[in-house]
């Protein structure tokens, strides 16, 4: 019942945009996932199952002229932000056509004409960035935001402090968002991250709020915040939204890890609490149709299987191509 | 003409470049106050949205000098030691140098690196790297070591101007060091090689701080009737092979001066270059000049038992000359 409250302050063509795109990226990512299982992709990937209400929940409400930059796990954000989806396919394939010509693969893709600064190998390594295009975001003066999105792993790294110091320092229309999903890549956050991670906020004077991260309407709601807030000229938040990875830290894991470090109850009691179904719910609540959405439903895996075949189809990069890039 | 010393070269190309192009922007520690004068006044002319005192936080600074220039701006990140670039490595090494690649060209990213480097002011071991050798190994980053007070400017303005990540390093101990500048405005292209004697006799390639103590012991071995053919390369990355190979082609010896540790360093690369290309034109074994591989000390003696100084390169230039190295 509450949550149909909150939904009521949501214009329905936003819940459906925001459902389509994390059916969207949900679905790639399954695909992906039986791609590799398939031997069919050349490197490894980390899926973002299970976390989809972030992305679509906070670039629900950015332009192209934001700036996001992302992390290895950065699919959904590349979706989200308005990525094509045949391109990242034939870029984790490693085929010509990909978004960066298959120089950059699944944790590198990139669009910078959709202000998609790209997901990032380094863990944290999209948080300095992001502070920069906040800069220029600033000296350009027209209301731009920036977004890190970086996980709890990535909250232990130093630069986190000294983005908190800087950007506070600065009034930098920076939203850092941590998607707490429960891991440090094979560590549970427990065994690694002492306190907690939104109060990292507080000494640095930047607003801090705690979302439910599979709640879309709770992470929609604290990006309208936040982004409002920077692009008015008030400077940081960090949002730390709380979820959970329904999928390993990297898919090949499950080929080489002797040891368990996430029991499979943990993972159905997240399921059920899976974002998709409850945004599916509040969308019925609203008095959108089953109908309408299975149909929504068709059209994405209609999507998803042309791009799979765009994608299949691309060569593969000339190898006379490898040197190119480095220098302009 | 106007004699300049290199630090007030330096700080006139910065405003120059300031003052041609609204998009540079600068920012490092203590830019305002300038430690060094390099950056001088530019606080006062460009104001506090342009040039920005930053906290001491490499690893965010050189991220955001990334997020910066990715997003439209051209940064002169200021890192004052070339020790500290080991602070904000990640987004260097990591960023900088691969985000075009990586990305299949998408983007360029003009951003200056500045930095002095090298020892002789009994700054300890944290203060005195000459890291060159690390920056030339990454790929994507352009490395300058201007030898002169014309060549910092006219390098500088260059590399502020350049679409690539350039690492401008100004030898420590030579921000003194006097020389002729043009009144007029000028720029020197990256990667060309300065001849700054003819001979026929030997060819000594001497790098950044070594340049001083190069054209003293030119003078001297001219004395003995020895013509050195003298070459600052005065970029490292990239590197005017052709001047060094031409020059190693009419003289048939060469000694590399660098105030790098000897293994992996400029001159080694530089020594396998001239065999590759120039083996059969060589008439002694190639001689590097350089630290031995140990950390810098603080006292005066030590410290200048290890740097190379004059006296270190004629004695090397005397094992070579005359067949002399044959009768060993």
């Amino acid at each position: 019942m509450k949550k149909n409250q909150k939904a009521g302050n949501l214009p329905t063509d936003v819940l459906l945009s925001m459902y389509e795109q994390a059916l969207l990226i949900r679905n790639v990512e399954i695909q992906l996932g039986a791609d590799f299982k398939n031997g069919k992709l050349p490197g490894p990937v980390h899926l973002y199952i299970g976390q989809e209400a972030i992305a679509v929940g906070i670039c629900q409400h950015l332009s192209d002229s934001d700036w996001i930059a992302s992390t290895h796990r950065g699919h959904g954000h590349f979706i989200a932000k308005g990525g094509n989806i045949k391109k990242l396919l034939a870029e984790v394939y490693g085929r010509n056509d990909g978004i960066c010509h298959g120089f950059g693969g699944s944790m590198h893709v990139a669009d910078f004409s959709k202000g998609i600064i790209g997901a990032n190998g380094i863990v944290a390594g999209g948080i300095g960035i992001s502070a920069g295009a906040a800069l220029a975001a600033q000296l350009d003066n027209d209301g731009n935001v920036a977004i890190a999105f970086f996980g709890d792993g990535a909250a232990n790294q130093g630069v986190l402090c000294e983005a908190l110091n800087i950007s506070s320092l600065w009034k930098l229309p920076l939203i850092l968002v941590c998607e707490n999903n429960g891991f440090s890549e094979f560590s549970p956050s427990s065994t690694v991250t002492a306190g907690s991670i939104v109060d990292r906020a507080n000494p640095y004077k930047v607003p801090g709020i705690l979302v439910d991260g599979n709640d879309t309407i709770d992470v929609w709601q604290a990006g309208n915040i936040a982004i409002e807030r920077a692009r008015s000229g008030g400077g940081p938040t960090l949002i730390e939204a709380r979820t959970y990875r329904h999928r390993g830290h990297v898919e090949a894991e499950y080929s080489f890890l002797s040891e368990e470090y996430q029991s499979e109850s943990e993972v159905e009691k997240w399921k059920e609490r899976d974002p998709l179904p409850l945004l599916k719910q509040q969308l019925l609540n609203e008095g959108i149709s089953e109908n309408q959405l299975n149909e929504l439903s068709t059209a994405v895996l209609t999507d998803i299987k042309e791009a799979v075949d765009f994608a299949d189809k691309s060569p593969w990069p000339e190898k006379s191509q490898a040197t190119k890039f480095m220098f302009k | 003409m106007t004699k300049k010393r290199m630090i007030h070269a330096i700080n006139e190309a910065l405003f120059e470049e300031m003052e041609r192009d609204e998009k540079v922007i600068l920012f490092g520690e203590d830019v305002g106050i300038s430690l060094f004068g390099d950056t001088k006044g530019l606080l006062k002319k460009f104001g506090p949205n342009r040039v920005r005192n930053t906290p001491i936080s490499e690893t965010v600074m050189t991220g955001m000098a990334v997020g910066a220039a990715a997003a439209g701006y051209r940064v002169v990140c200021h890192l004052m030691f070339g020790n500290f670039i080991y602070t904000g490595f990640d987004a260097i090494a990591n960023q900088a140098a691969k985000l075009r690649y990586m990305t299949g060209g998408q983007i360029t990213l003009p951003i200056v690196f500045m930095a002095v480097f090298g020892g002789g002011k009994s700054s300890a071991a944290q203060h005195s790297d000459s890291m060159h050798p690390q920056l030339m190994n990454l790929g994507g980053i352009k490395v300058v070591t201007p030898g002169s007070p014309y060549d910092a400017k006219g390098l500088l303005k260059s590399a502020v101007r350049d679409d690539n990540p350039v690492v401008f390093l100004q030898a420590g101990g030579r921000g003194g060091q006097n020389g002729e500048v043009p009144d007029e405005e000028y720029i020197i292209e990256l990667g060309q090689a300065i001849e700054l004697n003819n001979g026929d006799d030997i060819t000594i390639v001497a790098i950044g701080s070594m340049v001083q103590p190069a054209i003293r012991a030119t003078k001297e071995l001219s004395e003995m009737n020895i013509k050195v053919d003298l070459i600052d390369p005065r970029s490292l990355v990239p590197l005017d092979k052709n001047k060094i190979f031409s020059s190693v082609r009419k003289t048939g010896k060469i000694i590399i001066v660098d105030e790098a540790k000897d293994m992996c360093s400029a001159a080694s690369h530089i020594a396998a270059l001239c065999v590759d290309e120039c083996f059969e034109y060589l008439k002694a074994p190639i001689k590097r000049v350089t630290v031995p591989d140990v950390a810098m000390p603080y006292s005066p003696p030590l410290e200048k038992a290890l740097i190379p100084n004059h006296e270190q390169i004629i004695k090397s230039a005397m094992s070579i000359i005359n067949d002399s190295y044959k009768s060993k």
